[in-house]
């Protein structure tokens, strides 16, 4: 007899999120994926200053901060005719890098480790033994020391003995499946705690282009931050100083901390790599930061990131690259709570429709999956196809056209666990593949976007803004523009359509809108939802303790907020409560 | 940066301290720059390093409940880069935050547990995120409950509420028109306890965590203006703290983006910035370890701490109305000192203690405006 199961809310994620299991003789039977926020950016938008319209939609999410501002700015820009200075695009490039690095390690070690890493078990251990196994799996971390282990493992004790755990309340530390020895325990604590102090340095990059952080400023047209050697008001060889040092210690956090201990938690849970599979289709315009405004397959690349180009692959087959075709977009309402006027149909981004039609029980409520529809995540395919987006689609795509590095990283990985490359495609792999794509980026942030916007300092050039589209005079009557980026999360696409100077028509369609969506009118299920109930073998030992479940779940990265915003394409939003 | 001082063994903060091995000279210099803080507040009279070290060693370790209700967790990643002296790690660890989704172990019944016990008890509540009220609060729920519920179960035993960013304030992006699901900040709802008010989207991080710090070291909530914003971040206009501010007294403005004033460092105002109609301590304490601000780094204010800025402040690079350079002063005087008003009343934190007295319910009015420069002061403002 399956027992229901529910995880409401799901925490260490950014937003809302609900999960319902039926679970058997310890295996997940089914599965539903339920987003439980919905805030209407959507309609808010309508109407409002094209110029306006990144502030509104970068406050989607405070986690992916600066993500929705840039895709904004660039959809606005490909709508308008406006180019942004070659300086402008770097900078950007600069902070989408620093955006990603930072949100990338606070995923790892804030959202993820405590799935991994008991905290209560890093009591017990020995901080010499946790140095010793920080040099075992590779880490040359500095701050694996005997002293820095023993003060946190002190904290540990502290915590533990006080009874007041904090945030580690409540937490499943006597669950049997935690298996890293104390030790190894401790010294992810140790840079658990490591972890929060160099994001907090790291970020800074944002704030001195953006201003603050979260929630930098930018501009349409370019950047309002001016750039001048010679002025003290202006950024000026103190910034690129500080830059520098940041982008210094971000390589050596990376590459001393995060990916050595990504490989050795990979390495303890190798059964994870069959485990958490969703369906084996993935897409993305490039590498981690690719910027297109417009069509990604045209020439307008908004950025530097040119080596691997737009692709999708299909089916399990990782090596075949089909072009990328924006038409083939279309997201379903069927398990939503929203009606389409032509019914339960697939609706392409241009033509899409949000009218709120909500079907669940008045809350407080038990039970949601009994409904056919249990969700405000809408449930986007490509070509027909659930679709994988993130680090993973992106490690896939590079490897697949060769990139070089990818290609380095990922078969030294792969060597050392056995595993195999379609094994990405599980938990585990989900979790490595964000590993080696923080790596790539923040080499490529380090030996190419912030060298080349140096060097074009040095030949004088200091432009960061496009002023010939700035007034509303200078536009067309009419104009539509789409931008596509890949961020932490995935391949995120805004959508703008803008008519006598106002905007009448936007949608951003999200990296957590492809994974996180229900059921679609085929019934297929959502890549949530495929990797819990897929198979029928994922583990759940203990549905009071749902460790396993939370693994897989979190090995996308969530982030709810950004899943829920998806405008009508003609401006009409009808609010048709039915309950 | 190491943390040396992340244990607490002992009942107090001066305890764990001598325990870690900080010295009364460290802790004053961390002191000292708390004063910094809290000495900002109109009329106050300066707190020495001494007074609050004296009261911050005094403080045990309270229960806080802090929830994420409609919104973006920006606010969070905010508190989570709030600025870091080895001291002020250990003011953070002042708490026991049981309940938080972003960062809590626990998840699903195990943290509605977390939740449930520590609301049983006295503690601390902070909010982030708005309240959507629309179509019985199906537009957030947390456990199968309405946010709404949370919020009101929450609030019950809190002993000082904190609302935390602009949707906890007054609802935000989601409440800019046409507010498509009834968002409303915490002080609509909680109307018999005061609500601190830490308006920004985000506010900076150090301004969060001082206030929970000023919580624990005064055992009172801090001084407010008639928002409830605390005073030490709020009791100033950008445009009256604003290094740029000589040039929009001498009539020097950036005309355009880019151009030779912008590179200069000139005013923004005709770009459109909000910094006169903008309460905020950004150019002082600025953002991420003071690294910029937002004018530092050449973009308008947006004035992203006053109430309703997504619809009263845009087009947001149109320039302020009613505000010509000139003669603007004594309205602005005017409307600045009626802002310092009545103060909510005091509030014990302490979790052992379990009566609150209780404060009248704040004294703002519905749909009053905005302090713009072009805005008519409310009438209750003295």
């Amino acid at each position: 007899m399956a027992q229901r199961v529910v995880i409401d809310p799901i925490t260490r994620i950014e937003g809302h999120l609900r999960i319902e299991l039926e679970a058997d003789g310890g295996r997940v039977s089914k599965a539903w994926s339920e987003t439980t926020q919905f805030r209407g950016l959507e309609e808010i938008v309508l109407g409002r200053d094209p110029r306006d319209v990144w502030a509104f939609v970068q406050r989607i999410c405070g986690v992916c901060t600066s993500v929705h501002a840039i895709a904004s700015i660039s959809a606005v820009e490909n709508a308008i005719g406006a180019v942004p200075p070659p300086q402008a695009r770097l900078i950007r490039d600069m902070v989408l890098a620093s955006q990603e690095v930072q949100d990338h390690v606070i995923h790892f070690y804030h959202l993820h480790a405590l799935d991994f890493v008991n905290v209560a078990a890093a009591a017990d251990a020995d901080p010499a033994a946790a140095v010793d196994f920080a040099h075992q799996i590779g880490s040359t971390w500095k701050g694996n020391t005997i002293e820095r282990m023993t003060e946190v493992r002190d904290t540990v004790q502290a915590i533990v003995s006080s009874g007041q755990l904090s945030i580690f309340t409540g937490g499943y530390w006597d669950h049997p499946d935690y298996r890293l020895p104390p030790e190894a325990n401790l010294m992810a604590v140790a840079h658990y705690l490591d972890a929060l102090e160099f994001q907090r340095s790291m970020i800074r990059i944002g704030t001195v282009f953006g201003g603050k952080n979260p929630h930098p400023n930018f501009l349409v047209g370019g950047m309002a931050c001016t750039i001048d050697p010679n002025r003290s008001e202006s950024i000026n060889q103190v910034h690129i100083d500080q830059i520098g040092q940041w982008i210094a210690e971000s390589v050596e956090f990376v590459t001393a901390c995060y990916v050595p201990d990504a490989l050795a938690i990979a390495g303890v849970y190798k059964d994870y790599f069959d485990i958490g599979a969703a369906q084996p289709n993935f897409f993305a315009v490039g590498m981690a930061g690719a910027t297109f405004a417009g069509n990604p397959d045209a020439s307008s690349v908004a950025n530097a990131h040119t080596e691997v180009r737009p692709g999708v692959l299909l089916d399990g087959d990782f090596a075949t690259v089909h072009p990328f075709d924006p038409s083939k977009i279309a997201e379903w309402v069927s398990s939503a709570w929203y009606r389409y006027r032509g019914g339960d149909v697939g609706l392409t981004p241009d033509v899409g429709e949000t009218t709120v039609a909500y079907t669940g029980p008045k809350p407080p409520y038990a039970w949601l999956g009994d409904g056919t529809e249990y969700t405000w995540c809408k449930a986007p395919r490509y070509d027909g196809r659930p679709i994988q987006v993130g680090p993973v689609a992106r490690v896939l795509l590079a490897y697949a056209q060769g990139h070089e590095r990818t290609v380095d990283i990922v078969d030294d990985a792969a060597t050392t666990l056995g595993i195999s490359l379609d094994q990405l495609n599980s938990t585990a792999g989900r979790t490595l593949a964000r590993a080696v794509e923080c790596l790539t980026s923040v080499e490529i942030l380090a030996q190419r976007t912030f060298p080349e916007f140096v060097k074009r300092l040095k030949g004088g050039d200091i432009e960061v803004f496009d002023g010939t589209k700035w007034e509303p005079g200078s536009w067309p009557a009419t104009a539509s523009g789409r931008s596509f980026v890949e961020v932490a999360r995935g391949n995120l696409s805004h959508w703008v359509g803008i008519e006598d100077g106002k905007v009448s028509h936007y949608q951003a369609v999200v990296p957590t809108t492809w994974l996180a969506g229900g059921r679609d009118a085929d019934g297929h299920q959502g890549p949530y939802e495929e990797s819990l109930a897929g198979d029928g073998q994922h583990p759940l030992v203990d549905p009071a303790q749902p460790l396993e479940p939370l693994r897989t779940i979190h090995s996308f990265d969530p982030c709810m907020s950004c899943a829920v915003h998806v405008l009508d394409g003609d401006g009409h939003v009808v609010q048709a409560v039915a309950s | 940066m190491a943390n040396p001082v992340d244990v607490w063994a002992e009942p107090t903060l001066g305890e764990n301290l001598a325990r870690a091995g900080v010295t009364r000279r460290d802790f004053l210099a961390f002191c000292g720059a708390l004063a910094g803080f809290f000495a900002l507040g109109a009329g106050a009279p300066r707190a020495s390093a001494e007074d609050i070290a004296d009261k911050l060693a005094a403080v045990t370790k309270p229960n806080v409940v802090w929830l994420q209700l409609q919104e973006c967790t920006g606010c969070m990643e905010s508190t989570l880069r709030s600025g870091g002296t080895t001291v002020e790690e250990v003011v953070l660890r002042l708490l026991s935050v049981n309940y938080n989704e972003l960062v809590m172990a626990a998840a699903g019944d195990g943290a509605n547990k977390a939740l449930a016990d520590t609301n049983a008890e006295p503690h601390i509540l902070v909010v982030n995120g708005s309240i959507p009220l629309k179509d019985d609060g199906i537009y957030c729920t947390i456990g199968g409950e309405s946010a709404e519920e949370v919020l009101r179960t929450s609030a019950e035993n809190a002993t000082a509420i904190l609302a935390v960013g602009a949707c906890a304030v007054w609802g935000s992006v989601q409440a800019s028109r046409p507010n498509p699901t009834g968002a409303v900040g915490v002080d609509a709802i909680i109307r018999d306890k005061p609500v601190i008010n830490v308006a920004g989207c985000p506010p900076i991080g150090e301004v969060i965590t001082a206030t929970v710090a000023y919580l624990l070291m005064h055992d009172d909530v801090p001084k407010t203006d008639a928002e409830s914003r605390p005073l030490f971040a709020y009791d100033q206009r950008i445009h009256d703290s604003c290094p740029r501010r000589a040039h929009f007294d001498a009539g020097q403005y950036v005309r355009s983006f880019d151009d030779e004033a912008a590179r200069n460092g000139w005013c923004l105002y005709e770009v459109g910035c909000k910094g006169p109609s903008t309460f905020s301590a950004c150019p002082v304490f600025q953002w991420n370890l003071h690294t910029s601000w937002p004018i530092g780094a050449g973009h308008p204010c947006i004035g992203c701490t006053e109430k309703d800025f997504f619809d009263r402040f845009t087009p947001f690079y149109q320039v302020l109305p009613n505000v010509r350079g000139f003669g603007v002063e004594a309205t602005a005087e005017k409307i600045g000192w009626g802002l310092v008003g009545a103060t909510v009343a005091g509030v014990a934190v302490h979790a052992g203690l379990t009566a609150i007295r209780h404060a009248a319910s704040r004294k703002s009015e519905e749909g009053e405006p905005l302090h713009a420069f072009g805005d008519e002061p409310h009438g209750k403002a003295e």
